[in-house]
C-alpha cells in the first residue's frame, strides 16, 4: 500500500483550485500535475498536451491529502467492528489518505510480524495508505520493551502504549532513551490509571447527578507532567495524545517554551463537545480521555491556533451497536471519527475564524506526517501524489458511515465542510462520496 | 410520565401526590384482608441483576396487594459479566408482554437504557450509585407521616453519600419538599460538585456532632464493608468512632429527631443498637411504609398515560380505589 507506484495511472490535472501547502508556502490558485503516482508539477496554468485527465477544482481548497495520526483499525482482533479495508475506506470518505494504526489490536501489536500482517492487510485492501506503530511493551502490559528496533526496520512509524499510559516511569525513561537510537517519536496516552480508577466520564457535579464514577482532570495531567518530565530527562521526542484539558496544554506549552521536544494532538470531540453530551449521547459520548468543560474546548483551540497543539486526529474508535448499546458503565471507550474530523474541523476552526486554511492543512496533514516522518503532507517535487479536493461550502446532515461501526456522537448532525475527490498515490480512489 | 427513573426528573407536585396516595394503601395493612382488586390482571415483573431480599420483597409484596401477578427474574451476574444484553433481557420480557418492570441494576442510567425501548413501566429499584426512587419516597413519606411536613426541617444524611443512590434520590427529594439538608461524612465518601448539583438547600459537613445539631431527622446510611479496601477509609473502628449514630451524638439532635435508615443494618459500625431499636428509631416503620409507597407507585403509574396530574385522571383513580377500600371495610 505504501509501494506508491502501485497507485499510479495516467497523467492527471487538478486545474483551478485554491492550492493550500504549508510546507511550500503555497495558498492561492494554481493547478496540480500529478503524474506516475507523484506530483509533477504545481504552479498557474499549467499546460498540458497529450492523454491527461483534467479534474476541475473551481472552488475547491485543493491539499495534500490529510493524515491522521491517532486511528484504531481493529484489525486483527475485532474484525466486527472494523477492519483495515473497511476503516481505510471510511478515512477517504472523509478526506483522509494516511491512516496511522494504534497498535492495541488482538494481539497487540508489538513485533515484527505483526507490523508486517498489518501491512500486508494494507496492501490487499487497503484503500489509504496505513503506517503501523507498534507497542511500547510486550504485549501491551506495561513491563518488558517491545522489540522496538526490529519493528521500525520493518516499517513501525511510532510508538505507543495507546489505551494506556506506561505507569511504571523507569520503564517509560528507557522507551524514550531507546527510541532515540532510531528518531522516533513515542505517543504517550498520558493518564494515571490509579486516579482514573473506574472512572466513566468526567468527574465533577454531571457525574455526581448521573451517579457515574469520574475521571478527574488531574488523571491526566499529572501524567501530562510527567511525561514532559521524562521527555526532559532523555531529550527524546515524546508525543501526547488527545489532550483533554486545559492544565495538560498549559503544561505542553511551557514544555516546549523550554525547548522540549514535546508534541501533541487534539480530537475533534474534544475540540467541540463538553461533557453535557453524555446526557444527550449516551455511549456514544463515553471516551477515554473523557469530554471536559467549556473552558477545556477553548483551551484547546487557543492551544491548535498559537501552536501549541500541533495535530488534529481522530482517535477513530470503532465499537458494534452492541458493544455499545449496554449500561454507561459497561460500555467501552471510544467514538468513530475517521469521516466527521474534516467536516468538524472546518465548521468549527475554520467557519468560526479561528484557523486559516494553511493553519489547518498544518495540523491535519503536514505536522502528522513531519512527527512521524512520513513522506507525506505536502505537495512538493516527486512527493507521492495524495491529494484532497474540498469544497468548504458543502453542507451536509451527517446520517450514516462506511466505517463498520456507527458509535458517533456527530450522527444527525449538520456540518460544513467536506472533501469531494481524494487522490492516494495519483490515483482518485473518491469522488463525491463514491468510493472506488 | 411513563417510568419511574429517579425524583429528579419528578416535580414537587409530583412527589406530592405520590405520598398523599401512600396513606390509603398503608391504611389497608390494618385489615385483616390486605388485599385490593385494582391491578388485577396485571403482570409485575421483578427483574434484579443485583442481590436484593428486602426490596424485592417489599415490590413483590406491594404488587400482590394490588392483586397484580408477579414474575421474579434475579439475574445472577455482575456488571462485568458477559450474557444475554440488558436490552435483550427487557425486550423478551416485553414480548411477554408483562405491564411492569421493576428493574434492580448495579449500573446508574440501566432504567433509562430500557425504558424507551419498552413499553412496559420501568420502576426503578435502585441502579448503582444513581437513584433509589422508592427508597426516597418511603423515606419522605415516614417522615411526613410522623412530622406532618418536611418544609423547613434540618435533616442531615449520614454515611456513604458518594456510593449511596439512596442518599441522591434522597436529596432530590427533600430539597424539592424544601427540607435542608446536611449530608455528613469523611470527605472522601462525599460526592464531588455535590454543592453545584443540589444547591443552597444541601450543606455538607465532615464532622458528624456539628451536623446534628438542631437536627429533626437522621438518616443513616449503610456501610459497605468493601469501603476500607478501596482506602476511602483506615478501619471501620475509625469510621463507627467518628461517623457512627449512638446514643450520645443524638442528643446533639432534636428530642424528637427521628432515625431513619435503609437497611440492613451494620449494627455496631453506622449505628449502635441501641439507637437502632430505640424509640426514635423508624426502621421498622420505613419497612411498613415501603410496600405501601410501592403500592402507590405500581398504581399510579398503571394508567393508560402512566402517571398524570391531570385532575380528571386523579378523579377516576379515586374512584377507582376508594370503592375498592371500602369493599373490604
Amino acid at each position: 500500500m505504501n509501494d506508491i507506484k502501485k497507485f499510479s495511472e495516467g497523467p492527471l490535472l487538478i486545474r483551478g483550485g485554491r492550492v493550500v501547502d504549508p510546507a511550500h508556502k503555497r495558498d492561492g490558485l494554481m493547478d496540480v500535475l500529478v503524474r506516475e503516482g507523484k506530483i509533477a508539477q504545481v504552479g498557474k496554468n499549467i499546460k498540458v498536451s497529450g492523454d491527461v485527465s483534467v479534474l476541475e477544482a473551481r472552488g475547491l481548497i485543493v491539499a495534500p491529502g490529510l493524515v491522521d495520526m491517532h486511528v484504531h483499525l481493529r484489525e486483527p482482533g475485532n474484525e466486527d467492528a472494523e477492519t483495515i479495508e473497511s476503516g481505510t475506506r471510511a478515512a477517504v470518505a472523509g478526506g483522509i489518505t494516511s491512516v496511522v494504526a494504534m497498535p492495541n489490536t488482538r494481539p497487540p501489536m508489538d513485533n515484527v510480524a505483526g507490523v508486517r500482517f498489518i501491512l500486508r492487510k494494507a496492501e490487499e485492501s487497503g484503500a489509504a495508505r496505513v503506517w503501523p506503530t507498534g507497542t511500547i511493551t510486550r504485549g501491551r502490559t506495561g513491563e518488558s520493551l517491545s522489540e522496538i528496533g526490529a519493528m521500525v526496520g520493518d516499517g513501525c512509524v511510532a510508538i505507543t502504549d495507546d489505551g494506556a499510559s506506561v505507569a511504571n516511569s523507569q520503564l517509560l525513561r528507557r522507551a524514550l532513551e531507546y527510541a532515540k537510537v532510531f528518531d522516533l517519536v513515542v505517543i504517550e496516552h498520558a493518564e494515571d490509571r490509579a486516579l482514573m480508577a473506574d472512572g466513566v466520564m468526567n468527574e465533577g457535579p454531571l457525574a455526581t447527578r448521573l451517579g457515574y464514577k469520574g475521571i478527574p482532570r488531574q488523571a491526566e495531567y499529572v501524567a501530562v507532567a510527567r511525561d514532559i518530565a521524562l521527555a526532559e530527562l532523555t531529550g527524546s521526542r515524546l508525543h501526547v495524545a488527545h489532550l483533554s484539558t486545559l492544565e495538560s496544554v498549559e503544561l505542553v506549552r511551557a514544555a516546549k517554551k523550554r525547548g522540549v521536544r514535546v508534541t501533541a494532538e487534539a480530537t475533534p470531540h474534544h475540540l467541540t463537545l463538553t461533557e453535557d453530551a453524555v446526557t444527550r449521547c449516551g455511549t456514544n459520548a463515553k471516551m477515554n480521555p473523557p469530554l471536559r468543560l467549556k473552558k477545556d474546548c477553548e483551551a484547546l483551540v487557543t492551544g491548535l491556533v498559537d501552536g501549541t497543539i500541533d495535530a488534529i486526529a481522530s482517535d477513530h474508535a470503532p465499537h458494534t451497536r452492541s458493544a455499545k448499546e449496554q449500561e454507561f458503565s459497561v460500555a467501552p471507550f471510544g467514538i468513530i471519527g475517521l469521516e466527521t474530523l474534516l467536516p468538524l474541523a472546518v465548521t468549527h476552526l475554520i467557519r468560526k475564524k479561528a484557523l486559516s486554511w494553511t493553519d489547518l492543512i498544518r495540523k491535519i496533514s503536514l505536522n502528522p506526517a513531519k512527527i512521524l516522518k512520513l513522506p507525506v503532507g505536502h505537495l512538493g517535487p516527486a512527493a507521492p501524489a495524495d491529494v484532497v479536493l474540498i469544497d468548504p461550502n458543502r453542507t451536509r446532515t451527517i446520517t450514516s458511515f462506511c466505517s463498520l461501526s456507527q458509535n458517533s456522537p456527530f450522527a444527525g448532525k449538520t456540518l460544513t465542510g467536506f472533501a469531494t475527490v481524494v487522490i492516494v498515490g495519483g490515483r482518485v480512489v473518491m469522488r463525491d462520496g463514491l468510493l472506488k | 410520565m411513563k417510568d419511574l427513573l429517579g425524583l429528579e426528573k419528578m416535580t414537587r407536585a409530583q412527589i406530592e401526590r405520590i405520598l398523599e396516595t401512600t396513606r390509603p394503601m398503608k391504611a389497608l395493612f390494618t385489615r385483616s384482608i390486605k388485599k385490593v382488586p385494582v391491578l388485577r390482571g396485571k403482570t409485575v415483573a421483578l427483574l434484579f441483576f443485583e442481590p436484593s431480599t428486602r426490596t424485592r420483597s417489599s415490590f413483590e409484596l406491594a404488587a400482590k396487594r394490588l392483586s397484580a401477578d408477579t414474575l421474579n427474574i434475579a439475574v445472577a451476574t455482575s456488571s462485568v459479566t458477559k450474557g444475554e444484553s440488558l436490552l435483550d433481557t427487557a425486550k423478551t420480557l416485553e414480548a411477554m408482554k408483562v405491564d411492569f418492570m421493576v428493574l434492580r441494576h448495579s449500573s446508574s442510567g440501566a432504567p433509562d437504557l430500557v425504558a424507551p425501548e419498552v413499553k412496559a413501566r420501568v420502576i426503578n429499584a435502585g441502579d448503582g450509585t444513581h437513584e433509589h426512587p422508592t427508597q426516597g419516597l418511603l423515606d419522605m413519606f415516614t417522615i411526613l407521616e410522623k412530622k406532618d411536613r418536611v418544609d423547613g426541617l434540618r435533616i442531615v444524611i449520614v454515611g456513604d453519600v458518594l456510593h449511596s443512590r439512596v442518599a441522591r434520590s434522597n436529596l432530590w427529594g427533600l430539597t424539592k419538599l424544601g427540607a435542608q439538608v446536611t449530608v455528613c461524612g469523611p470527605a472522601t465518601l462525599i460526592p464531588p460538585g455535590i454543592r453545584e448539583v443540589f444547591g443552597k438547600k444541601v450543606q455538607v459537613s465532615f464532622n458528624l456532632e456539628e451536623a446534628l445539631r438542631g437536627a429533626d431527622v437522621i438518616n443513616v446510611l449503610r456501610l459497605q464493608r468493601e469501603r476500607q479496601e478501596g482506602n476511602y477509609l483506615p478501619s471501620l473502628r475509625e469510621y463507627t468512632e467518628l461517623y457512627g449514630l449512638n446514643q450520645n451524638r443524638l442528643r446533639l439532635a432534636k428530642p424528637d429527631c427521628l432515625v431513619l435508615h435503609p437497611g440492613p443494618m451494620n449494627r455496631g459500625v453506622e449505628i449502635s443498637s441501641e439507637v437502632a431499636d430505640g424509640p426514635r428509631s423508624m426502621i421498622l416503620e420505613q419497612v411498613t411504609n415501603g410496600i405501601a409507597v410501592r403500592m402507590a407507585v405500581l398504581y399510579m403509574f398503571s394508567g393508560p398515560n402512566g402517571f398524570t396530574l391531570d385532575p380528571s385522571e386523579i378523579e377516576k383513580e379515586n374512584n377507582a380505589i376508594e370503592p375498592a377500600l371500602r369493599d373490604i371495610a
